[in-house]
């Protein structure tokens, strides 16, 4: 187990720059998710940390040792590949004996830490199989199980999820959070999705464009996103985003129509180009609020969620209750102003005291 | 889902719809026809069949049936059982050829797969101007392999051999030419370097093809559970590019037994019969010597080892247990 320190870590393939100075300090034994658009460099920082990438400027220690110039080896990191890299030619034990083999381990050793491994990922049965012959979510597992043998300082998981079906992956990710609370190994997770982020992560990483755009646990990310990009990236459905301006102590959206309250920690001046935000769990139905005139309703079940156009605004709900209003009806709306948040016009940097 | 929703209610301003439907078709006999599974396979076997008997079955079947003749050119035979064999049995050239048909494709494909293997790796890390090397590699391919020969024989020549040149005039390392295809051992080496030289390219880009069939994040996975350079070869490369060796094996092993416009362009099977190949020498007793029934025989006494070639490749290339089952990427 190990802290892991990103100091200011750019990369360069050839002339263009993917990374742009990135950091994050990450405590022993936690479990940290990088998240992000696909393309924003993720995946770059995570092998950069594994010694598959080399680093362009900045520094990356673990365990309070510079890593630059140390070979992948010799980093004490484990990796789950998205594709699982398992290889074919050889069955579960073997994936799962093959970096003891090559140390050289003695052969009780071996047999040892696979079974504790297949014991803990239930994979006994699976012992014999090569990795053809396994499912998706097996061959998951098989992956985690190579990695977890090696008592590596440091789990890294690239999109490990993203292959597998949606009900798999709610499982998966049970699992994957379990294993960590069981072994405590810090861990660094990359994924595009925000949910599994949200739902896995002590800390978040959001990443955007080879930027750090936000650090900070799910729910601090979710009340209190720093800028525009984390609050639509955070969330789902995602946050109400309506551009206009500040006007007579509320706001006032571009292409007309009624005004919204300004949080009350807003710390805008008047005339002055912001972003609304406020989340469609937010919003409820009130007689005397703002109209909206529905254009879709989708029922989930659990709650219902309203699309409607409130003036030149086009705005979402999430509501508990059932919605009587058909599409063309019009619904009277009031978000909480308390919760909503406003950002500015230009830099989307967050405007509320808090 | 998201905050943006459609601006209008949407389907207002659509012109109305038509009532047009599918019509019905009603086929003709010879669409019926052409629908008719039966019809289809036969039909399309008949070509095929046809084409394999012609050109396969009948000069296969005449090669046999005449290696138990003695039909010489110009006047038909008659059967004479295993004569041509009993007599082969004690002919020394017939084992000269044997001995060297060996040889040559023993020596020559472990040197083309040695040279080839490693020309494919190296062709397979990030060398500068990767496609320009690849284009040359093939080059020796393309060429026609008569046109090869020739230039072989002109680099083998006793008086002006590149080669004996470079060494005596350039280098100075000899004081007298090589006489590459006047004594029996250097004749049968120059021919063994000529296919060599020949075959690479087919045995490099073949495994080469068979290394990009690896996924890298195998080899990243290697790196990380601690592979050196060599066990990443020897326990990932290997075992994986075993199926497509097997099959490049097989058949560089048929084409170099069966080899014949090489040999036959530069030496001809001399000097005194050394270079002899069982293909060149089978040509050589059927059509120039015109004893077409004992050249047939020796052509036949080839196809035991392309069975036995055969059947190598067929255990070889049963499929491994790994390869069972669905991919993993
Ligand atoms: N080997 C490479 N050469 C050039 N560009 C690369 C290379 N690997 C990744 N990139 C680029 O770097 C950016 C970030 O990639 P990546 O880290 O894989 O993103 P993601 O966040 O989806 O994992 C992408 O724009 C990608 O095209
Ligand atoms: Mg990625």
């Amino acid at each position: 187990m190990a802290t892991v320190d990103i100091r200011d870590v750019r990369k360069n393939f050839g002339s263009t720059a993917i990374l742009h100075g990135v950091n994050v300090d990450i405590a022993d034994g936690e479990f940290v998710v990088l998240v992000g658009p696909s393309g924003c460099g993720k995946s770059t920082l995570l092998r950069m940390i594994a010694g598959l990438e080399n680093i362009s400027g900045g520094e990356v220690s673990i365990g309070g040792r510079v890593v630059n110039d140390v070979p992948p080896k010799d980093r004490d990191i484990a990796m789950v590949f998205q594709n699982y890299a398992l290889y074919p030619h050889m069955t579960v034990r073997d994936n799962m004996a093959f970096s003891m083999k090559l140390a050289k381990a003695p052969a009780e050793v071996m047999e040892n830490e696979v079974k504790r491994a297949a014991r803990i990922l239930g994979l006994e049965a699976l012992l014999d199989r090569y990795p053809r012959q396994l499912s998706g979510g097996q061959r998951q597992r098989v992956a985690m199980g190579r990695a977890i043998v090696r008592h590596p300082q440091v789990f890294l998981f690239d999109e490990p999820l993203s292959n597998l079906d949606a009900k798999l992956r709610v499982q998966m990710r049970a699992e994957i959070k379990d294993l960590h609370q069981r072994l405590k190994t810090t861990t660094i997770y990359v994924t595009h999705d925000q949910i599994e982020a949200m739902t896995m992560a002590d800390k978040i990483v959001v990443m955007h464009g080879g930027h750090v755009e936000q650090i900070g646990a799910p729910l601090e990310l979710y009340d209190r996103p720093a800028n525009v990009f984390v609050a639509g990236f955070i969330g789902s459905p995602a946050m109400n985003l309506l551009p206009g301006v500040v006007q007579g102590g509320a706001f006032q959206p571009d292409g007309g129509g009624p005004a919204w309250p300004l949080p009350p920690d807003a710390r805008a001046s008047e005339g002055q180009r912001a972003t609304y935000g406020f989340r469609p769990e937010h919003l409820s139905l009130l007689g005397e609020g703002i109209p909206v005139a529905v254009t879709l309703i989708e029922p989930t079940g659990s709650e219902t969620q309203v699309s409607g156009r409130a003036g030149g605004a086009s705005v979402t709900g999430a509501f508990r209750e059932r919605i009587t209003a058909r599409v063309g009806e019009t619904i009277h709306v009031m978000p909480d102003p308390a919760l909503a948040h406003l950002f500015h016009g230009e830099t989307g940097q967050r405007l509320n005291a808090a | 889902m998201s905050a943006s929703s459609p601006s209008a209610p949407r389907g207002q301003d659509l012109p109305p719809a038509t009532n047009w439907r599918r019509p019905q078709i009603n086929q003709g006999w010879l669409a019926r026809l052409l629908d008719s599974k039966t019809f289809l396979i036969i039909a399309c076997l008949t070509p095929a069949l046809g084409l394999l008997m012609v050109f396969l079955t009948y000069p296969l079947g005449l090669g046999i049936w005449l290696a138990f003749t003695d039909t010489h050119i110009g006047r038909g035979g008659v059967f004479v059982g295993f004569e041509n064999f009993e007599s082969l049995w004690y002919d020394w050239v017939f084992w000269g050829a044997v001995f060297y048909t060996v040889f040559y494709t023993t020596v020559a494909t472990v040197l083309k797969f040695g040279l080839g293997l490693w020309l494919a790796l190296l062709l397979n890390e990030n060398v500068p101007f990767k496609s320009l090397l690849r284009a040359i590699i093939l080059l020796p391919w393309i060429v026609p392999t008569v046109l090869s020969a020739i230039a072989f024989w002109w680099m083998f020549d006793a008086q002006f051999s590149i080669i004996s040149y470079i060494l005596v005039d350039v280098l100075g390392w000899r004081d007298t030419y090589i006489d590459f295809l006047g004594t029996p051992w250097h004749a049968r080496w120059s021919l063994v370097f000529a296919n060599v030289w020949r075959g690479i390219p087919f045995v490099a880009i073949s495994l080469l093809a068979g290394l990009q069939t690896i996924s890298p994040s195998l080899y990243e996975a290697a790196l990380l559970d601690g592979a050196s350079s060599w066990q990443r070869f020897t326990r990932i490369t290997a075992p994986l590019l075993m199926p497509i060796l097997a099959v490049v094996l097989t058949f560089s092993v048929l084409f170099t037994f069966t080899d014949f416009q090489l040999v036959y362009a530069i030496t001809r099977g001399g000097p005194i019969n050394s270079t002899h190949l069982m293909a060149t020498l089978a040509f050589q007793r059927g059509i120039p010597g015109g004893q077409l029934g004992e050249g047939a025989a020796i052509a036949v006494s080839m196809i035991p080892f392309l069975i036995l070639a055969t059947l190598f490749s067929y255990f070889a290339l049963a499929r491994r247990k790994w390869q069972q089952g669905e991919a993993n990427d």
